[in-house]
């Protein structure tokens, strides 16, 4: 099962690192890893997507939870949250085919954000149904680079994630 | 006030007694306070040995235990001893010199990545950037190692931050809102709890290190005695249930006694405390207690259904919760179950051949007996490991220092040495092996300056026991490269030319003799004793089997 994990860390040189190297020492995987500041300078966010069965899942809460730099960890539940991704895509075109990339970014909803003779430059943001789409798309065509920034994610409804620190574990 | 000194007066006020380390030119303005200040400094002859030494004190105490370095390969050489209390959850505050701030990254002489290289290793770990956060750094370093589940914790100080100054103010407390430990168990579990052990027929106690930190022995005896709760323990958690109660059944696990491996897979409840269901004890995962449903009381939250799925779940300190829990228990009858273990008892005792030979471990029961288990034993790695867990009756907590998780060799005579000093009243024994005892040997200088007089019991096989064990059993007697030599080194000389006491038995009936002679030398003393070559540790689990399918060796 994938899973969407929401981190609040403290924003310090190395915590990244911990982070990294938790997953790597035990053997989890990160499908994909975005991370930014919060509205509180001193917080930083990550949205880790991570693939495993429950068990496993469990542990990596609990083990991003033991690390001290880690404040809070969500991991969000399906249809309680939305995510989205940026991605930037250079195609190479001519004369001929220019037409028809643009056609195609604009089909679902994306952005030219440069157009010369040679090369069109694209930005979509969505979900990964919708950039994955973009790619498709666009394969026919020569696809020069993809950069995408890792999902991010947010939880629906009123609450928010706070960095007011660790609860008690009762169990 | 300069770094070196905020440093200095922040570990008074941690009321630290003695630091293990060793000098170099990124410790320097440190080492320079340290020359008058009221703290013993103990000069070990290899960093290794100091943080050894440091995590031999904290087990022996329940305290912190400090190590200092220089940067680079001071630094290095302390990482196994960061990894060994890092598994076996020691608390520990190791300090190391770093290259000046400015010169960070750029391969710098003697720079070294430590917290880098040791982030993996410790529960935290800090460089220290500002002057101005040392104090709280320092702080922040001894409460984190030594709550919730203890561990080592890495401070690393640029030399220059040392040098620069500050005003001093040691902080009344720590505020990190990552880092908030449970001790108090969730009431409605404890009463689940309650009810389990209560209406169980054949329920367990399974004991490890976490009892010890929490010092919840006294709470693990009441309930084993009050419910006849039979109990066994972990190499770790050895001592916290005295071994010459008649519920107790010794070691499980690997090398665990065949009563306590058949006593907890016919259970119908593991009452597990402070205790991780590692490899070593469970054996093959799908075949471990099918019959039991499993209480798990541990501190740390990571702990629990990290192998074994556990039915009642409790995180807090084992101590709190033991206390609650045992205000509720009513009494199980266990009569039958009793009856039955008595059974395994006197159909699987623990046995050597007895014969005219000097064996290990009629070695070590023979230090029980000349100290009737009023002395701290400190293990080395391999056989004289396991003989010393089997052999040795342990009957108070913080008694059997041993590198559990981690299984390093060269652990035990160092860590011996902290133990010494932290408990200078105890008789203190290092029970190692020929191998083992030569991988941090140069601290017989430590031990004989420092006037920390230790007994080491070499268990002289010559070879390295417990691998030639394996090759015998599992590798067709191919003996690759396990061979050591008898003669070399000469133990004995070895310890006179450190200034120790050395003696060399080869009879059996002079083992008592000398063990009575050297707890009345007041000095180090090495005693190697020529044992049986081809003595193995039984009973013994083969890898991956489960822990009933024993192998004894012919002897049951
Ligand atoms: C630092 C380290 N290196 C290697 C090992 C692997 N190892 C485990 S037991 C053992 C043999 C130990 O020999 P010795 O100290 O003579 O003890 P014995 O088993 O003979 O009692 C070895 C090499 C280890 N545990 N630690």
């Amino acid at each position: 099962m994938r899973h969407t994990i929401s981190v609040l860390v403290e924003n310090k040189f190395g915590v990244l690192a911990r982070i990294a190297g938790l997953f790597s020492a035990r053997g989890f995987n990160i499908d994909s890893l975005a991370v930014g500041e919060t509205e509180d300078p001193t917080v930083s966010r990550m949205t880790i997507i991570s693939k495993g069965d429950d068990k496993t899942l469990e542990q990596i809460k609990k083990q991003l939870n033991k690390l001290i730099d880690v404040i809070k960890v969500v991991d969000f539940k399906e249809g309680e949250f939305v995510d989205r991704e940026l991605m930037l895509i250079k195609v190479a075109v001519n004369a001929e085919n220019q037409k028809n990339v643009l056609e195609a970014v604009e089909s679902v909803g994306g952005r030219v954000v440069s157009a010369l003779p040679g090369s069109v430059s694209a930005e979509v943001a969505g979900d990964s149904n919708k950039i994955n789409g973009l790619i498709e798309l666009l394969k026919p065509f020569s696809i020069v680079e993809v950069v995408r920034t890792g999902r991010i994610a947010l939880g629906t409804g009123e609450k928010g994630m706070k960095a007011d620190g660790k609860p008690e574990v009762n169990e | 006030m300069n770094g070196a000194r905020i440093l200095i007066e922040c570990l008074k006020k941690e009321n630290v007694e003695v630091i293990f380390g060793y000098p170099g030119g990124q410790v320097l303005p440190i080492f320079d306070q340290l020359y008058d200040a009221p703290i013993r400094f103990i000069l070990t002859r290899h960093e290794q040995g100091a943080a050894h030494a440091a995590d031999g004190y904290a087990r022996a105490t329940g305290k912190v235990g400090v190590c200092l370095a220089t940067s680079g390969p001071g630094a290095t050489n302390l990482v196994t001893g960061i990894a060994t209390a890092y598994m076996d959850s020691i608390p520990m505050v190791a300090i190391t010199g770093q290259v000046k701030s400015f010169l960070i990254g750029n391969d710098a002489f003697q720079e070294a990545d430590i917290t880098g290289i040791t982030r993996p290793i410790t529960k935290h770990n800090y460089l220290v950037e500002d002057i101005k956060d040392l104090a709280r750094v320092i702080k922040e370093a001894f409460h984190v190692a030594s709550t919730g589940r203890p561990g080592p914790v890495l401070v690393d100080i640029p030399s220059d931050i040392q040098m620069q100054e500050t005003e001093f103010a040691y902080p009344e407390k720590v505020q990190m809102r990552g880092y908030n430990p449970t001790y108090n168990g969730h009431p409605g579990q404890i009463k689940r709890a309650a009810k389990a052990i209560s209406e169980s027929k054949r329920p367990i106690l399974y004991v490890g290190g976490g009892a010890i930190a929490c010092d919840a022995s006294d709470e693990v005896y009441s309930l084993a005695t009050k419910n006849d709760i039979p109990v066994t323990m972990t190499l770790l958690g050895l001592g916290a249930f005295p071994m010459t109660h008649k519920l107790a059944l010794g070691m499980l696990g690997m090398h665990g006694t065949a009563y306590a491996n058949h006593a907890i897979m016919d259970s119908d409840l593991i009452i597990a405390v402070g205790a991780r269901f590692d490899d070593r004890v469970t054996g093959k995962l799908d075949a471990f207690a099918p019959h039991a449903s499993v209480i798990h009381i541990d501190i740390d939250p990571a702990s629990v259904s990290k192998t074994v799925d556990v039915d009642i779940p409790i995180v807090g300190d084992a101590a709190i919760v033991l206390k609650q829990l045992n205000k509720m228990v009513k009494k199980p009858d266990t009569k039958d179950w009793l009856k039955t273990i008595d059974g395994w008892k006197k159909t699987y005792p623990m046995k050597y051949k007895i014969d005219e030979k000097l064996r290990p471990q009629y070695v070590v029961e023979q230090i029980y007996e000349a100290t009737k288990g009023n002395a701290i034993i400190c293990t080395e790695v391999g056989q004289n490991q396991m003989w010393a867990a089997q052999y040795f009756k342990f009957i108070k907590p913080r008694t059997i220092i041993s590198s559990g998780g981690l299984g390093t060799m060269g652990y035990g005579f160092p860590a011996a040495i902290g133990a010494k000093l932290g408990r200078p009243k105890m008789p203190v024994f290092d029970v190692a092996g020929d191998g083992s005892i030569q991988m941090n040997i140069q601290e017989l200088a430590t031990a004989v300056i420092e006037k920390t007089p230790v007994k080491i019991i070499i268990l002289n096989n010559s070879c390295l026991g417990m691998v030639r064990q394996w090759q015998e059993l599992f590798y067709k007697k191919r003996y690759s490269y396990t061979k050591l030599c008898a003669d070399t080194p000469d133990f004995v000389k070895l310890a006179e030319s450190y200034g120790a006491v050395g003696m060399r038995i080869t009879k059996k009936k002079d083992v008592r003799k000398a063990i009575d002679k050297a707890l009345k030398i007041n000095n180090t003393v090495v005693i190697d004793f020529r044992v049986e070559q081809e003595e193995n540790v039984f009973p013994m689990v083969p890898a991956g089997e489960a822990i009933n399918k024993m192998i004894s060796g012919g002897l049951a």
